[in-house]
């Protein structure tokens, strides 16, 4: 029988290498045959570790989950309640898996196993059709940059393909730090080849032969499942100076971050690259014209590149099918915080941010009232429940004061206070500023000393902070400063109460 | 060849214009209504500083690149969202640019008020009190308050401060003075970094380098447990000159304070005949400065005519030119008109003896080469 057991680290961070262990050393003491696979996840982390049992009777996969250690004889004995096949857990039947079509679904190191699914596909076709065409292809899918800024993804590869110059690049920004997102990370554990693929495939559209891909230190599963997989792309030919048999060069160096999340950020990202301080450069020159070492640079977060493959594959018509207004697509949803059903959920944008929190997540854990989510990291804008009514798509969270990001979600009940976590904000600038501009670096560090004192009741402050974060957002050379106001102003505009509450206890 | 010692730029005419001009075919815009011309490649700041209009800024400085950080240069463009920095905007056909307006001033003052929340307020007993771009920004934008303080029973976090409250503020650097020419007092610092880039783009000694990240960001002279006199720096002056605040300060103007008038000269050390604005206090010197007109250094020198100045008032520096005949004769002192008369006969002379010999292309023995007597290298 063949036994799946993710080697995810949301799973292994809930037991799933001591389930893995334990399943082989009962089937050893029975004489069982058992082959185990460790997968990706599905992304259902409140199922994890969500083991799956295929007894090769032609009923498939059955899924059992959460396991424990203690479950695992009667896991071998058949005589665990099964979730049935995991298809059909209505939380993964009613996603549009598009990206992560393959994530816990294959063996994330078996290359044949790829290919089996629909791997591989899409770069044999880009090869087929050539620079120009793969090109037009990426702008007509619609995709825009999944790291956050949302900038459509064909448009900045042409700009780089008619750079003129020797040697371009392809960068792949995996520093996802982020709070509530692990889209990056679940993808490079459990489908690395998607990002392999779609990062040749760039190269191939732009005509860079070097990828790098900047992944964060605090990510070690990642860090080896990724570079393991360059080395088995490599020896299978999918990289190196003859991609996949074609004229292409094109390889990749997996660099490793130094834990700030600055660099997350393109440009201090390619300065770190560079073995430089990660500091924020200014733009223009944009990264795509002068990037890393100088030369013409796509810089595309892990989702937009592991995208590519299956647009590649299946179209991109069929891909632009799905979404709402120019948000086309699917968005990778990460549900965090306070929530039932936390985990990845693959859609096509449009769905309301209500649907996601009570429908899809299923309430807040803790069984108590919703207060306010934060979307798109932790420089999103807290939503209110009132805002509930907001589809998922980059303009429509736009005209609601709100930003995508890089689609995570952070929810919190009504037992949150509203002016910690604006507090929560600015520490969090003042702690990950680079330091290069004035309105982040010492802007930031004020935020949180205006703040305690509008908890101690002076009123002044408010006005001050409101001064503040209009410095900070038209005044930052970053986004880090740029946009840590939305999630300060947007607590100060919904939640007046908390802000209020603390002035009067203070008298 | 006079004109490539001595500049033909009024002395006064130094002002930094902000950033390098462009190089391209010639673009036209209009800045605050005035139509200006300059080539492509050319920052807004400086299109604007061609046009006689100033830029508040504090971060640029045109002989580095231009960087971004101080966020005070911000102007608004017809037809572009924000507000983007002049410095590292590039001009383009036909930009309509304004400097001024509500929101430009309020956001300056936002950002200024910043600055001065972190810097001590003791202008008057400064060494660049008089001499300061932090002061003169300040009063461009018109920053009438600054309204941080610290929380009931907590801290405004400072780096001027040698005590927080009650505690030892562990922010407070104290003043680096090992180096003999200048003092760093990180306590007055803004972290513009002109003087990082000043090193690494000007002098290309990579000698400073910022430290720490957001709030905690200062200048550092190398590896920790360097000070300025330990680390690779050569003294050069470069950062001095590139700092805006009085944070890298000549030790003689903090001495005998600011200069009140100066006057153009050439370095009197080595044949390179660098410019200087040798600036002064009546007939006191205070400081030598490479001149940024100066076509054979471009604003910038080494160590010894930025610093090593003390022959000024040497009792046998020589002042006038003094001819002799013959290494034989003692020295006398004339005019410049005998001078130049005197070693134009002398070339001439010289000349013919070189056109009369069989080798018109070698020197003939019976005339060595000799240094010219006013060469005192």
């Amino acid at each position: 029988m063949k036994i799946y057991v993710p080697m995810d680290s949301a799973a292994k961070a809930l037991g799933a290498d001591e389930v893995a262990r334990a399943i082989l050393q009962h089937a050893g003491a029975r004489g069982l045959d058992v082959q185990m696979i460790r997968n990706g996840s599905y992304g259902m982390i409140w199922l994890e570790p969500l083991v799956e049992v295929d007894l090769g009777q032609g009923q498939g996969r059955q899924a059992y989950g959460p396991v424990t250690p203690a479950d695992v004889p009667a896991l071998l004995e058949g005589k665990l309640q099964s979730l049935g096949p995991v298809q059909e857990i209505p939380f993964l039947a009613g996603q549009t898996r598009l990206t992560f079509a393959r994530c816990g679904v294959i063996d994330p190191l078996d290359l044949d196993d790829y290919e089996a699914h629909g791997g591989l596909v899409g770069v044999k076709r880009a090869i087929a059709m050539g620079a120009r065409d793969i090109l037009q292809e990426v702008v007509d899918s619609g995709l825009r940059g999944r790291g956050g800024a949302g900038f459509p993804t064909g448009i900045k590869w042409k700009t780089v393909a008619d750079a003129d110059a020797a040697q371009k690049y392809i960068v792949c920004n995996a520093d996802e730090g982020d709070s509530g997102t692990f889209a990056d990370r679940m993808i490079i554990e459990g489908d690395p080849f998607s990002l392999i693929e779609g990062m040749a495939i760039a190269g191939i559209g732009v005509g860079a032969t070097r990828g790098y891909v900047y992944l964060r230190s605090e990510y070690p599963d990642a860090i080896r499942v990724l570079t393991d997989a360059v080395d088995i792309a490599r020896a299978r030919g999918l990289l190196g100076p003859n991609v996949l048999g074609s004229p292409h060069a094109f390889d990749i160096e997996v660099r490793t971050g130094a834990g700030a999340y600055v660099c997350g950020e393109e440009t201090a990202l390619l300065n770190s690259l560079e073995g430089k301080r990660g500091t924020v450069r200014a733009k223009p020159p944009l990264p795509a014209l002068e990037g890393f070492m100088g030369k013409p640079t796509v810089v595309n977060n892990v989702i937009s590149l592991a995208t590519i493959p299956v647009i590649f594959e299946k179209g991109a018509g069929h891909y632009a099918d799905f979404g709402l207004g120019r948000s086309r697509g699917t968005v990778t949803l990460q549900i965090a915080g306070n929530i039932k059903h936390g985990g990845l959920y693959e859609t096509a944008f449009g769905v309301t941010l209500g649907q996601v929190v009570n429908e899809i997540g299923g309430g807040t854990a803790s069984g108590r009232p919703v207060k306010a989510v934060q979307v798109g990291g932790p420089l999103g804008a807290y939503m209110p429940v009132e805002k509930f009514d907001t589809p998922i798509g980059y303009e429509e969270f736009d005209q609601q004061g709100g930003l995508i990001g890089h689609a995570g979600l952070v929810v919190f009940d009504d037992t949150a206070d509203m002016l910690h976590m604006a507090r929560f904000a600015m520490e969090f600038c003042a702690v990950e500023s680079c330091g290069k501009c004035t309105p982040c670096r010492i802007g930031a560090v004020r935020g949180v000393e205006t703040i305690d004192r509008i908890a101690q009741g002076d009123t002044a402050a408010i006005e001050l902070l409101t001064d503040l974060c209009d410095t900070m957002r038209d005044g930052s050379l970053c986004a880090l400063g740029g946009f840590t106001p939305y999630p300060v102003m947007s607590a100060l505009t919904h939640f007046p109460d908390d802000f209020a509450t603390q002035k009067e206890a203070a008298e | 060849m006079k004109d490539f010692i001595i500049p033909q730029f009024p002395p006064g005419d130094d002002r930094d214009m902000g950033t390098k001009i462009g190089t391209g075919a010639p673009v036209s815009l209009v800045i605050d209504g005035i139509a200006v011309t300059v080539p492509a490649g050319t920052s807004v700041m400086r299109a604007a500083a061609e046009a006689g209009v100033d830029v508040p800024k504090l971060c640029a400085s045109d002989n580095i690149e231009a960087f971004g950080s101080c966020r005070l240069c911000v102007v608004q463009i017809d037809g572009r969202r924000g507000t983007p920095a002049s410095c590292t905007t590039p001009v383009a056909e036909g930009m309509v640019v304004h400097t001024q307006s509500e929101k430009l001033r309020k956001l300056r003052r936002g950002v200024m008020e910043l600055y001065i929340s972190d810097h001590p307020l003791d202008c008057l007993t400064c060494s660049a009190n008089g001499d300061c771009e932090l002061q003169d920004a300040a009063g461009a934008v018109g920053l009438r308050d600054v309204r941080y303080e610290a929380p009931v029973g907590g801290r405004l976090d400072n780096h001027f401060a040698r005590r927080n409250g009650a505690e030892v503020n562990a922010l407070y650097i104290p003043k680096d003075d090992s180096n003999p020419y200048f003092s760093y007092d990180p306590a007055k610092c803004i972290v513009c970094s002109r003087c990082v880039r000043a090193c690494e783009e000007v002098q290309g000694t990579f000698a400073l380098t910022i430290e720490g990240r957001g709030f905690d960001s200062r200048v550092s002279a190398g590896a920790i447990g360097d000070d300025f006199l330990t680390s690779d720096c050569v003294s050069c002056g470069a950062c001095v000159q590139a700092c805006p605040t009085a944070t890298l300060q000549e030790k003689s103007v903090i001495e005998l304070g600011t200069p009140q008038r100066s006057i153009i000269t050439t370095c009197a050390y080595c044949g390179v005949g660098c410019s200087f604005k040798a600036e002064l206090n009546g007939d006191q010197l205070v400081r030598m400065v490479p001149y940024k007109h100066g076509k054979a250094n471009r604003g910038h020198s080494c160590v010894k005519g930025r610093f090593a100045y003390g022959y000024a008032k040497h009792k046998d520096r020589i002042l006038n030119p003094m001819i002799r005949n013959s290494i034989d004769e003692p020295w006398r002192e004339v005019g410049w008109d005998e001078a130049m008369a005197f070693a134009a006969s002398r070339i001439a002379t010289f000349r013919s003896i070189m056109a009369a010999s069989p080798s018109a292309s070698s020197p003939p023995a019976a005339a060595p080469m000799r240094k010219p007597i006013w060469c005192r290298n």
